[in-house]
């Protein structure tokens, strides 16, 4: 092709302004997190975290509330994980190997339900855990997180359920293993990469969430890790905030995300847009 | 050898009992046992997300204030809650408020995002992946973890970006708060939401360039066509699939968009005129107490975002069968 020398390296240098411009902010975070509060006080900002300390995230990881937050948000998503793992599992087998009356308005009924805005629903979520005696209790709030976790998951599943042929099943059966063996022996084995990624897109979901964990965990000792990081927010608005442990605070919380989300996000970018692009 | 039946094979094909997975249903018991499998699904549906609606839906016939918080048993008023709302000024100006800035924020992504795809889609492969993995980085980022690192950006007192502005001569912005007036704060909200949301239009979008095949593109390259000319008659056409797609999702998460904006509103702002319809339902909800007002604003969202999201469901049940 005869593009010019010039053009690609304006092309390079234009993409590499643009990564470096996007990839800010998450420097910028990492950056502050390292440098003590008296650098960040100063009127010129510090770019690179030189002579910095781990001192921030001493004092975080030390603060009763951090350890309290991360208890909750542990709790609440692990058992989202693992319930909706469970039911998304059932659900895909049922959509993606039976045909059965009402099947299409089924997965016409998750799609939409998997659409449908937390802020649209959340008072009367509120209203429901409140009469139940689940405000501020963990289990509340996996509840509501599985219920709207579960629509994609079975969607993301279904794909996994169906590259595993039927046929390869039966063949162990006729090899004389009964069904639920045939069925661990064979098929349980090869949908563990669909399992690991709807499992680890359910983490994400549960981890990050914020609206509803804000409406139906009201008190400071249930309060999840991204409540208890806008507690730091709040507090910037009205006194002088050490930015340096906000910082810190927001690295703890994003860091397994981003690790995790390397792993899954072609599979959960797929499932969005579906068949709108052929992998 | 039986070969794994197409997964949207027609009725008729029921008459061809030797492929295993139409077998089944057939089986003793199989019948059921689909809908067995979906029960455990059905059932948590139903409780954390019908319950609600349901209840959501007869609330906003009634009148639900602070009174019936505390026993007093709520009132059928009939429309009365979606009488009062679209009479009153301040639920237009949210709606109006919030469909802006859905639309501009949902067309600067597409905008970037686009143009981001057809750089990548022009760049060589090692600076091709450099932008790839900065993308994703900003996607992976917890919402709440960016908003406290883009406040900490746009802090008036030690904000990097007053710094900056100051630095390049821009001396009103020494000790600017931006978030103190609903244009600025809105338009800082536009920005960080663009921020987060242009990584997976980018890469979807890209994605679906890498599918338009290079030796069309190079014919009409040398049949003289521009850039331009190419991008609306050949790369535009083939890639329009996802460019709906993408749009359509980028809209419906614009219009609900709650957590960027409520978390900014809690870093010092007039919540009053900075509402978009999330942060205006649980305002009125949590806040005023009035539920009643609340699930009519509430109804409102869903249906409307049902009817946006139609399109969207039956292009993906288009893959589907």
């Amino acid at each position: 092709m005869g593009r010019s020398r010039t053009s690609r390296t304006l092309l390079t240098v234009l993409a590499l302004a643009v990564a470096l411009l996007w990839a800010f902010p998450v420097y910028w975070m990492l950056n502050s997190a390292f440098l003590p509060n008296v650098v960040l006080q100063s009127t010129t900002p510090t770019f690179l975290p030189f002579g910095g300390s781990v001192d921030n995230f001493r004092v975080v990881v030390t603060d009763p509330a951090f350890v309290q937050a991360l208890a909750v948000s542990l709790v609440v998503t692990l058992t989202t994980v693992v319930a909706a793992l469970i039911v998304a599992f059932l659900g895909a087998l049922a959509i993606s190997r039976f045909r059965f009356r009402g099947r299409a308005s089924f997965v016409v009924a998750l799609l939409l339900i998997q659409m449908l805005p937390a802020e649209g629903l959340f008072i009367a979520q509120y209203k429901m855990m409140s009469s139940l005696g689940l405000l501020n209790r963990s289990l509340g709030l996996a509840v509501l997180y599985t219920a709207a976790v579960v629509p994609f998951t079975i969607w993301m599943l279904r794909g996994f359920v169906a590259g595993v042929p039927a046929d390869l099943e039966e063949a162990a059966m006729v090899d004389g293993l009964s069904r639920t063996r045939a069925f661990l022996k064979i098929t349980f084995p090869l949908l563990a990469p669909g399992l690991v990624a709807s499992g680890v897109y359910a983490f994400l979901q549960a981890w990050n969430e914020f609206t509803v964990a804000l409406v139906v965990m009201t008190e400071e000792q249930a309060r999840t890790l991204p409540l208890w990081l806008r507690g730091f927010v709040q507090a910037s608005a009205s006194r002088e905030t050490d930015w340096g442990q906000v910082m810190a605070a927001s690295t703890l919380v994003a860091l397994p995300v981003i690790v995790f989300f390397l792993i899954v996000q072609g599979r959960m970018s797929s499932g969005l847009v579906g068949g709108a692009v052929k992998g | 050898m039986s070969t794994t039946p197409a997964v949207g094979a027609p009725p008729a094909g029921r008459r061809g009992a030797g492929t295993p997975r139409q077998d089944r249903p057939t089986r003793p018991g199989g019948r059921r046992l689909p809908l067995l499998l979906i029960l455990p699904t059905l059932v948590l549906l139903v409780v954390a997300l019908g319950y609600p609606i349901g209840w959501q839906l007869v609330t906003s016939f009634r009148e639900f204030g602070l009174m019936q918080q505390f026993g007093a048993p709520p009132a059928w008023v009939g429309l009365d809650n979606y009488r009062s709302l679209v009479t009153d000024p301040e639920l237009w100006q949210v709606v109006v408020r919030s469909l802006v800035f859905c639309v501009v924020t949902a067309v600067l992504t597409v905008l970037v995002g686009g143009a981001l795809a057809i750089l990548m889609n022009a760049l060589d492969r090692l600076p091709r992946l450099v932008l790839q993995v900065s993308l994703l980085l900003a996607w992976a980022m917890p919402v709440v973890a960016s908003m406290t690192v883009w406040i900490w950006i746009v802090d008036w007192r030690r904000g990097l970006l007053n710094w900056l502005l100051t630095r390049v001569g821009v001396e009103a912005a020494q000790g600017h708060n931006w978030l103190s007036q609903p244009l600025s704060f809105l338009a800082v909200a536009c920005v960080i939401v663009v921020w987060m949301s242009v990584p997976f239009v980018a890469l979807s979008i890209y994605a679906g360039l890498t599918q338009v095949s290079a030796e069309v593109i190079e014919a009409a390259t040398i049949d003289g066509a521009s850039f331009l000319q190419r991008l609306r008659h050949i790369i535009l056409p083939l890639i329009a699939p996802v460019l709906s797609i993408v749009i359509l999702l980028q809209l419906i998460w614009d219009l609900r968009v709650f957590t960027q904006i409520k978390v900014l509103q809690d870093a010092g702002s007039v919540a009053n005129e900075t509402n978009l319809l999330g942060t205006y339902v649980y305002q009125l909800g949590t806040g005023k107490g009035d539920f009643g007002s609340a699930s009519a604003v509430s109804v409102f969202m869903l249906v409307l975002t049902v009817a946006l999201s139609w399109y969207y469901v039956r292009s993906l049940m288009k893959e589907d069968s």
